[in-house]
């Protein structure tokens, strides 16, 4: 009996909800460390980029405005969605240079960490909102908000558990997000893309892209529908590259290193609050 | 001075008597100096700037004119106290420092209200009973955080973060300088504040607080001169956080001058806020609230309401009503305790506001002002209504900064919302409505950092003060307020 021919899976971006090849249709080649396959990887472009934005920005009443019970079951859900394919992650981890014992735990500590942040999601406000004593016969209270669209640069070093600590606090606090996946770390893209699709995250709320950093570091950084960025690395010109663009419509901007993704040191309601703005409400008592 | 009341719905014809405000107690100095660890001293260069009074054009008082040597020994000088006194005090009593510094601003309260009015230009009225009770007030709040910083920030350990630079506006300048100083002292830093070239006068009277009330010397350091100065502040080596109330624009310029240096900053920048009357509210408070929300202080207020969106069905009646409250606004002497709405800050930003009323005119907006008589010296201008103007408008869309306010109408809860947003601004906002359910709606759908339903332009030390997008970001008062000056560590498990 001859092999069988396995089948092998196209690598596709994520956008608005649908698994896409990038509009320009650029590819680049990237080749796995254990044995030695070859692949291509979608090259996002600015267009995917630009599409990406609007799908988030299309998103972002519905996801912020979905109860905080409900945004912690959807991320709950992934969880157990990831649970279930932990093997095919633990596989891809692998190819992308880990053992195997390494990417088990990378895994596990993803999984784990999609949990503690569902349970933050209908927390954290009670923990840093207040009602103000003012003064004066009013009622005054300070609640959190959205910031509203994200763009994110994921940690190099990290094909999962980087990626997740980046998205899991910003959407748990009702924003949504553009991700860039790193050229070095990509093949968890399809199966995080999947993972999301099957955990009821709505259309344009979490998308992820595949590309170059340095092709598309300007675009993140420039983009006026883009409310905050999340930058993870050391790179001095990077950094003062976004800063400098960020002035453009006063981004929030998040520099973080490779602390603020590791498994405990990245467990904190503080990482939720890197995209949340404090709204406060006066109203008058009398009559 | 007698001002006349033009209401044209009232019987009564009132005339106001003149009611001036005695200065006889208030000595202004022939010159200022810089305040320079614990010293007045001059200038290196030995340059002046006159300070001007707004409403009579006459010189008050000249102010020293810092340059690069001063905001080098500035900066020294609060590095030393940052090391030395500072942070080896005990938090208890830093904050008792501060209880002081309230209370006595609170004991020279007239003083310095008379001197606001006199540098600035806003009505005496204003002065007393929202600046200078409000900068007293956050020195009292702030000074009780002093030794509880552990509290505030769960499962954190908080510590400072050393020399802040902080430059504030001409528009309320000792509440200002009391919104910076308080919640970085409090948190154990030590600063160098720079005031607006314009309205330099009640930061020094602080100074001279700060020196009678013994703080240690170079803790807090205050130089004075324009916006070179500034950037010289935001650029110099030995800062490590920059805190600037003013313009998006130069906002966005300390960002860039910032990028990659590691400096930690927070910007509280314009605003273009959506004031929002439904059909349903009451309109006669709501009448008063567009006033307030648009001609407090002349309208040189960041978070002023001034778009104003009023249902369809009551346009007609709002827009009447607010014309004959236009009549009775006393424009004139910020001196005289009757006067509504003061002088312009200075001649430039006259210019500024009467350069976009006319832009308003060029583009179709229909203008309306009250019949007030401005007095013939000083920079004035009178209480400005624009209708019949649009989103893409210059008016509705760029921050004036004075008495200007661009009508707009709407018919549904989803089109004032979209129109409230579209604007880069988020700072603030306002609502007037009976139903508690639609407030709630509306305010949450608003995207700024402060909302009034049924009252504008309120604050108080407790309650957090900032802008969403472009207006900003993090926030000065309450609990936030104390995020900006303090380094955040996890707890040792």
């Amino acid at each position: 009996m001859n092999d069988r021919i396995g089948v092998r899976k196209t690598h596709k971006m994520f956008i608005n909800g649908k698994f896409a090849r990038s509009e320009s249709e650029r590819t680049f080649g990237w080749t796995t460390s254990d044995t030695k396959d070859s692949t291509n990887i979608c090259r996002a472009s600015r267009k995917d980029f630009r599409d990406s934005v609007l799908a988030a920005k299309n998103a972002f009443s519905g996801w912020s405005s979905r109860t905080a019970y409900n945004r912690a079951q959807i991320i709950y859900r992934c969880a157990e969605i990831l649970e279930g394919r932990s093997a095919q992650l633990v596989e891809e981890l692998c190819a992308q240079g880990l053992n195997p014992e390494d990417a088990q735990l990378e895994v596990r500590q993803t999984i784990d960490l999609l949990v503690y942040y569902a349970g933050w999601a209908d927390k954290y406000q009670q923990l840093f909102s207040s009602v103000n004593p003012v003064s004066a016969p009013y009622f005054n209270f300070t609640a959190l908000e959205a910031t509203g669209v994200v763009a994110i640069i994921a940690p190099r070093e990290s094909g999962l558990l980087g990626i997740v600590s980046a998205i899991a606090p910003t959407l748990v606090g009702g924003n949504t997000c553009v991700t860039l996946i790193s050229e070095e770390n990509p093949l968890c893209t399809s199966s995080l893309s999947e993972t999301l699709h099957t955990s009821d995250v709505p259309a344009g709320v979490v998308n992820l892209l595949t590309g170059f950093r340095s092709e598309l570091i300007e675009q993140f950084s420039t983009h006026m529908e883009v409310n905050a960025l999340i930058y993870f690395g050391e790179d001095k010109d990077e950094i003062t590259r976004i800063e400098t663009n960020a002035a453009e419509n006063v981004k929030r901007v998040s520099i973080c290193a490779r602390r603020d993704w590791e498994y405990e040191s990245s467990l904190s309601p503080y990482a939720i609050l890197r995209t949340q703005e404090t709204k406060t409400t006066w109203h008058p008592i009398g009559f | 001075m007698t001002i006349e009341n033009h209401s044209q719905n009232t019987q009564a014809n009132w005339t106001y008597d003149p009611a001036p405000q005695s200065i006889e107690h208030v000595d202004i100095h022939d010159s200022y100096e810089l305040f320079i660890n614990g010293k007045f001293t001059a200038s290196k260069n030995g340059s002046y700037r006159d300070s001007i009074n707004p409403a009579t054009e006459k010189t008050l008082t000249k102010v020293a004119e810092a340059g690069v040597e001063d905001v080098d020994l500035a900066v020294e000088a609060a590095r030393q106290a940052y090391e030395g006194p500072w942070s080896q005090m005990t938090a208890a009593e830093r904050g008792k420092f501060l209880f002081r510094i309230a209370r006595m601003i609170q004991e020279r309260s007239r003083e310095l209200a008379i001197v606001e009015s006199l540098d600035g230009g806003k009505p005496i009225r204003e002065s007393r009973d929202v600046d200078i009770p409000l900068a007293a007030a956050h020195f009292f709040y702030y000074a009780g955080w002093a030794d509880k910083l552990d509290y505030a920030f769960p499962g954190r350990q908080a510590q400072s973060v050393g020399v802040a630079a902080q430059i504030i506006p001409w528009n309320f300048p000792l509440l200002m300088a009391a919104w910076k100083l308080a919640p970085a002292l409090a948190t154990g830093n030590t600063l160098v504040l720079k005031p607006a070239e314009t309205t330099p006068l009640t930061a020094m009277i602080l100074a001279d607080i700060i020196r009678e009330a013994d703080l240690p010397p170079g803790v807090v350091n205050i130089v004075t001169g324009d916006g070179d100065l500034g950037k010289q502040l935001v650029r110099h080596p030995g800062i490590d956080k920059i805190a600037f109330t003013g313009s998006t624009t130069v906002g966005k310029e300390i960002m860039r001058a910032l990028a990659g240096k590691d400096k930690r900053f927070t910007l509280e920048l314009g605003g273009k806020a959506a004031n929002i009357v439904f059909a349903d509210a009451a309109i006669d408070q709501a009448i008063e609230g567009i006033v307030n929300s648009i001609f407090f202080n002349q309208g040189h207020v960041c978070c002023a309401g001034s778009r104003l969106f009023v249902e369809e069905s009551v346009a007609k009646e709002v827009t009447q009503k607010l014309r004959e409250r236009m009549e009775t606004l006393i424009v004139g002497d910020p001196l005289d305790k009757n006067t509504d709405i003061g002088a312009i800050n200075s001649f430039d930003q006259l210019k500024r506001i009467q350069s976009y009323v006319e832009i308003g005119q060029q583009e179709g907006g229909d203008l309306y002002q009250s019949n007030c008589i401005l007095p013939e010296t000083g920079y004035w201008h009178a209480p400005t209504l624009f209708s019949n103007v649009s989103q893409s408008h210059r008016i509705v869309q760029e921050e004036i900064f004075g008495p200007v306010l661009a009508i707009q109408t709407f018919r549904t809860v989803d089109e004032v919302i979209d129109k409230a947003n579209n604007t880069p601004y988020g700072l603030s906002g306002g609502v007037w409505t009976d139903k508690g359910a639609k407030i709630f709606k509306v305010t949450r759908n608003i995207r700024a950092g402060v909302i009034w339903a049924n009252t504008f332009n309120k604050f108080d030390p407790s309650s957090p003060f900032g802008g969403y997008k472009e207006s900003g970001m993090g926030r000065e008062g309450g609990v936030e307020g104390l995020l900006p000056y303090l380094k955040l560590t996890p707890n040792t498990r």
